[in-house]
């Protein structure tokens, strides 16, 4: 049976300063300061990290990667995010999450973060001037910033069986979750294309998230227990500003992951040449390009897509939707697949209610059409731009039509408070109770300060057990850390 | 499979309490998709064209 599929995402925006002299590293550090400003900066402990590791075997930490700086500015946040700076951009890490509705409700939780560190960015700088973030993934000159999203496997799935089941999910589902660019950053002539990734997509399979980018990510850092789990680490995917792509991207996916596990995913549909084939993919938004398959003939995204759906169908019947969280996102995830599926390949109109290349391109092309404007002018990358504008009287995502499907009242909550479904929940609630006693924090596992110097390290390495029916009743008993040191300590997750 | 994924399953609730279907989904109207572009047009930055030229970003990840 599959294991939970425990996910989450973690996004790179653009940033840029307008009326203001600032770079990137500057403007970046200004907004998460601005926005921790009120809040205990939790430094990040990168003693357990391990970005060298490689599923195959070898780790080049020692001879490839720069050293970490961990200097750098980063906060952990009540709802068990991590909002920092990495590098040139600034970055929010969703909480670990149980499901795809629960991704949708943080990940949209860290847009309304990242608008309330806009607005108080732009208290600290000069009247006129402001922090401008952008949730996509290009600057449409050849420099990209990633959305990667995590899923938690078995471990005990041999790692070229979930290369082989995801790849042709990976590579199609771009129909529906690609957020649509203007133009071609890969030398194509191709005026406006699906994916804003697709140009830099380059291996099928590697270690690297910067260059040489791969479809499937071998970095081997499970955040949890190395002996029961992985972390598939997915970098190919777009930022969303559609919730039902946000959902369709992370729930298929989790449900494919899930087939893989339980030996479900359907025969014949391995491509012949994957990478190539995304770039089809993605030049084609009449969706009737065809893609060469492994073994002989050729088939459409669309219809690749219908073939995983249909064996979803029944691996779900027969399986049951518990691993990817339960029946009622399950089966919501399911039939936003078969909606999408219908509307991409009848009535694109009705997609552009939900698909963000669809709604984008819509208003591109009725935008050039009243203007007189070429579908690539500096007018089309204007609007292009601006679609991920994250300021509320800038951005043109949330006019263009697309229908939410998050709860307003639970992304309001989810910006204070962490999902109650996963170790996120005591990561946060430990925060939010003593913020001055965290000193540093990891996925799994925190540090905090006790009487008399003393520190000691939490750790939390079942992504899992530490949701809020095992950790409420722990935190009601604990006075101090002292306490939760001790709770925490006596009841491992391997005791109960 | 490890047994204790088993049992971290069933004691594994969403955050998010109920879930629905979304209703049907229905095209904007022609006139929907006018008013839009009038907002777009007054949303748009006036500097947008000359600023999407000069927005370049490191490389990220």
């Amino acid at each position: 049976m599959a294991v939970p599929k425990v996910c989450g995402i973690e996004t790179e925006f653009g940033i840029a300063a307008r009326g203001a002299d600032l770079g990137p590293m500057a403007a970046s550090s200004m907004l998460v300061l601005a926005y921790a400003g009120g809040l205990e900066q939790v430094g990040w402990d990168f003693a357990s990290e391990r970005p060298g590791a490689d599923v195959r075997g070898f780790d080049v930490s020692d001879h490839a990667y720069a050293p970490i700086e961990p200097h750098l500015v980063n906060t952990v946040l009540t709802n068990g995010a991590r909002f920092y700076v990495d590098h040139a951009h600034p970055e929010y890490s969703s909480p670990e999450c149980r499901d795809a509705m629960e991704v949708v409700t943080w990940d949209r939780a860290g847009e309304e973060v990242v608008r309330s560190a806009m607005s108080r960015a732009a208290s600290a700088l000069p009247v006129g001037s402001e922090l401008v973030v952008y949730k996509n993934n290009t600057d449409g000159k050849g420099n990209s910033y990633g959305c990667h999203e995590n899923y938690l496997l078995d471990r005990g799935i041999p790692f070229a069986s979930v290369v082989r089941g995801a790849t042709p999910h990976l590579v199609t589902r771009q129909v529906f979750c690609g957020a649509g660019k203007v133009g071609s950053e890969a030398g194509s002539s191709v005026e406006f294309q699906i994916s804003q990734r697709s140009d830099f997509i380059e291996e099928e399979v590697g270690l690297e998230t910067t260059i040489r980018r791969p479809i499937v990510n071998t970095r081997d850092e499970p955040h949890a227990d190395p002996t029961l789990w992985r972390r598939l680490h997915v970098i190919l995917g777009d930022a969303n500003m559609s919730e039902t792509a946000t959902l369709l991207k992370v729930g298929t996916t989790a449900i494919v992951l899930a087939m893989i596990e339980d030996g479900a995913l359907p025969d014949g549909v391995e491509l012949e040449d994957p990478v190539t084939a995304i770039r089809i993919i993605s030049a084609d938004p009449t969706l009737t390009a065809t893609v060469r398959l492994a073994r002989g003939g050729r088939i459409s995204a669309l219809d690749l897509q219908r073939r995983i759906l249909v064996a979803a169908r029944s691996w779900a019947a027969r399986y049951g939707l518990e691993s990817v969280g339960g029946d009622g996102v399950g089966t919501c995830v399911l039939d936003a697949w078969d909606a999408v599926l219908e509307s991409l390949g009848g009535d694109q109109s009705l997609a552009a209610r939900t698909v963000d290349w669809v709604a984008k391109r819509r208003i591109i092309d009725a935008h050039c059409a009243r203007h007189g404007h070429h579908p690539t002018s500096p007018s089309a990358r204007a609007i292009d731009l601006q679609y991920h504008d994250l300021r509320p009287d800038r951005g043109l995502a949330p006019r263009a039509g697309l229908l939410p499907v998050a709860d307003p009242g639970a992304v309001a909550r989810a910006v204070a408070s962490p999902p109650r479904s996963t170790r996120a929940f005591l990561r946060g609630s430990v925060i939010a109770r003593w913020p001055a006693a965290v000193l540093s924090c990891n996925w799994d596992g925190m540090v905090v300060a006790l009487d008399g110097d003393r520190t000691e390290r939490i750790v939390l390495d079942d992504p899992l057990a530490w949701n809020e029916e095992c950790s409420a009743g722990i935190l009601a008993g604990c006075a101090t850390t002292e306490d939760l040191v001790r709770s925490v300590g006596a009841r491992r997750p391997g005791d109960r | 499979m490890p047994e204790r994924s088993r049992a971290v399953r069933a004691q594994a609730p969403s955050s998010t309490d109920t879930v629905e279907s979304a209703p049907p989904v229905r095209p904007l109207h022609d006139a929907e998709l006018d008013a839009l572009l009038d907002e777009i047009d007054a949303v748009l930055e006036p500097d947008a064209e000359e600023f999407v030229r000069g927005y370049v970003q490191k490389g990220g990840e």
